[in-house]
């Protein structure tokens, strides 16, 4: 039983790390209704910005501040010369234009920064397991997954309040719902733009800085956004909700899988099993669990 | 009945600069081929009500469309012509800017946003007021107070509430936005005709209440001008007729082609072709 549980706590843990990167696509989902195929990219971009910072000699706080100003910068030269030409288009247009943005995002980091692997640590937290737990349950916690878990429900709290109390985060979901409605009642679209890109740059860098500290900064990071894939289809895509009990499903049955399951078909099972379930999933309930129904009149 | 057209108040004629909204011979081009307007003029007296009626295509969305400034998102363009609001060019503003001196257009099609709960829609009327919360709050009792309706659904998603809610949504939404005057386009459209009824009573009452000009775009003619103060018919991306809408419900030709009412039977089709081409001079 033992066992078990700190199968299921590693997966629950490691599947809030999905999570993270899951909400920087529901943030633009929700407020521009695009698909944004470039947020694997971003979360590369400011991974590899803040270790190349540091490498240039800042502290980690003043690091931290810089990328956060690079990705601020990011997003509003992409509501410029991207977003801004294409209000009003189709969403496959809008979609097409965030996969050739993702090249470009990827090219200008490494040429930038070069494409070697580098190290990135958080000071203080290391990944080892807790001692406390492991004397207590004779479970093995590892202190930088419950560190990550932590920052994650943070960050979604915020998130949550932002988008429900405030007038910015209403007028977000408005936008979403209906460009031209929004933009008859004075909404200032680019500006809300601007601010979701820089929301969701903001956090990309959480997701780059924990994913970076955890497999190193190399260009692998972009791949981390087809891990949230299955998260946002069981999640939905409109609910930062959503995405966290979207990656904490994902995380614990991949785990669980790959134990249990695994060893009955030879193992290796954990990187399909995930996208196995997301497809069940669409069968089953497109929208996802927290996702917005379509909504049709009949 | 009783549309408000005491003459004393009205402003002297043939003077551009009393007009409340003046719109100057305008042109508008779709995708810079497709010639919507031709030179469409118009002018709204403060506290009016007024009517823009004609057929499918007729240009009164378009119109409408320009002078919220809402044309440019869909790859139009005013190329000719002036439109003023209280003596000042608006129309190279953008709708931000314009909602905050008071003009707001309540869209074609309600346009509610569909996943937000009706408080929640108003609310968003409210966003270019900033952080006003006491003024805000104030003045979402009162919306609720003229759409009770909306008070008893407030938190329901409006994308599940019906067609004439959904209106009075979209009209509340504006009304949170403190506007002066309100471009109201096809607020009867696929409202049963009681909803209709009382759509635009609340339009009267808003119209003599709250001191709100209307310029409103509407098929149904009879119920439009039943309500409105003055009307405009456009035709072909012009006006071809204009006149108070007392005169317009009771002139024979509006009657004839917009009412479908007739009081000399059948017209032959010699005399279609001569109204036309009367209307072309006109226009």
């Amino acid at each position: 039983m033992q066992f078990f549980f700190e199968v299921l706590i590693g997966g629950l843990l490691s599947g809030v790390m999905y999570s993270l990167v899951a909400l920087g696509f529901v943030l633009i989902y929700k407020a521009s209704g695009v698909f944004n195929f470039a947020q694997g990219a971003m979360v590369f971009f400011a991974a590899l910005t803040f270790v190349g910072v540091m490498e240039l000699g800042a502290p980690f706080a003043l690091a931290l501040v810089i990328t956060f100003l690079a990705m601020v910068v990011l997003g509003v030269v992409t509501e410029k010369f991207v977003l801004r030409p294409l209000v009003n288009q189709p969403q496959i247009t809008l979609f097409m234009a965030t996969i050739g943005l993702a090249f470009l995002i990827e090219g200008l980091a490494q040429g930038v920064w070069g494409a070697s692997v580098r190290g990135l640590e958080i000071p203080g937290i290391q990944d080892e397991p807790i001692q406390w737990a492991m004397d207590q349950w004779g479970i093995g916690i590892s202190r930088f997954d419950l560190f990550a878990a932590g920052v994650s429900a943070v960050l979604v709290s915020v998130l949550a309040v932002f988008f429900n109390k405030t007038r910015v985060g209403r007028a977000l979901r408005a936008v979403a719902d209906d460009h031209q409605a929004a933009l008859a009642i004075g909404i200032p679209l680019q500006n809300i733009w601007r601010i979701v890109w820089a929301v969701a740059g903001f956090v990309a860098l959480v997701a780059g800085l924990m994913w970076g500290a955890r497999n190193g900064v190399q260009f692998a990071l972009t791949f981390v956004a087809l891990k949230a894939l299955p998260v946002l289809i069981i999640g939905g895509f409109e609910s930062v909700a959503g995405a966290i009990v979207g990656g904490l499903i994902i995380g614990a049955a991949e785990k669980l899988g790959e134990v249990y399951l695994g060893p009955m078909v030879g193992g290796g099972i954990e990187g399909w099993f995930p996208y196995v379930m997301a497809l069940l999933f669409l069968l089953v309930r497109p929208e996802g669990l927290f996702g917005e129904r379509h909504i049709d009149r009949v | 009945m009783s549309a408000v057209s005491a003459a004393s108040t009205a402003p002297p004629a043939n003077s551009p600069a009393a007009f409340y909204l003046n719109v100057n011979n305008i042109e508008v081009i779709y995708d810079h081929v497709i010639l919507v307007l031709k030179g469409v003029s118009l002018q709204v007296t403060q506290g009016k009500i007024v009517a823009l009626l004609g057929a499918n295509g007729a240009g009164k969305t378009t119109t409408l469309k320009a002078v919220s400034n809402l044309l440019r998102a869909e790859r139009g363009d005013i190329t000719k012509g002036t439109i003023e609001f209280q003596g000042q060019r608006i129309d190279q503003l953008t709708p931000s800017e314009l909602v905050k001196r008071g003009v707001i257009q309540v869209m074609e099609g309600r346009h509610c946003f569909q996943h937000l709960t009706v408080e929640e829609n108003l609310l968003t009327g409210a966003y270019t007021r900033g952080g006003d919360r006491a003024g805000i709050k104030r003045d979402l009792e009162k919306v609720y107070e003229y759409f009770p309706r909306l008070k008893q659904r407030r938190g329901s998603q409006s994308g599940y509430t019906s067609g004439g809610e959904q209106q009075m949504t979209a009209i509340g939404r504006a009304l949170m936005a403190k506007p002066e005057m309100i471009l109201l386009d096809e607020p009867s459209m696929g409202l049963a005709p009681q909803i209709v009824e009382e759509i635009f009573e609340i339009v009267r009452d808003l119209n003599q209440r709250e001191k709100v000009s209307f310029l409103l775009a509407e098929q149904n003619t009879m119920v439009a001008l039943r309500y409105a103060d003055f009307g405009y018919i456009l035709e072909n991306g012009r006006v071809v007729m204009e006149g108070d809408a007392k005169e317009l419900l009771a002139n024979e030709d509006v009657k004839e082609f917009y009412l479908g009412l007739s009081t000399a039977g059948r017209k032959s089709f010699r005399d279609v072709k001569h109204y036309r081409r009367r209307k072309r001079w006109l226009a």
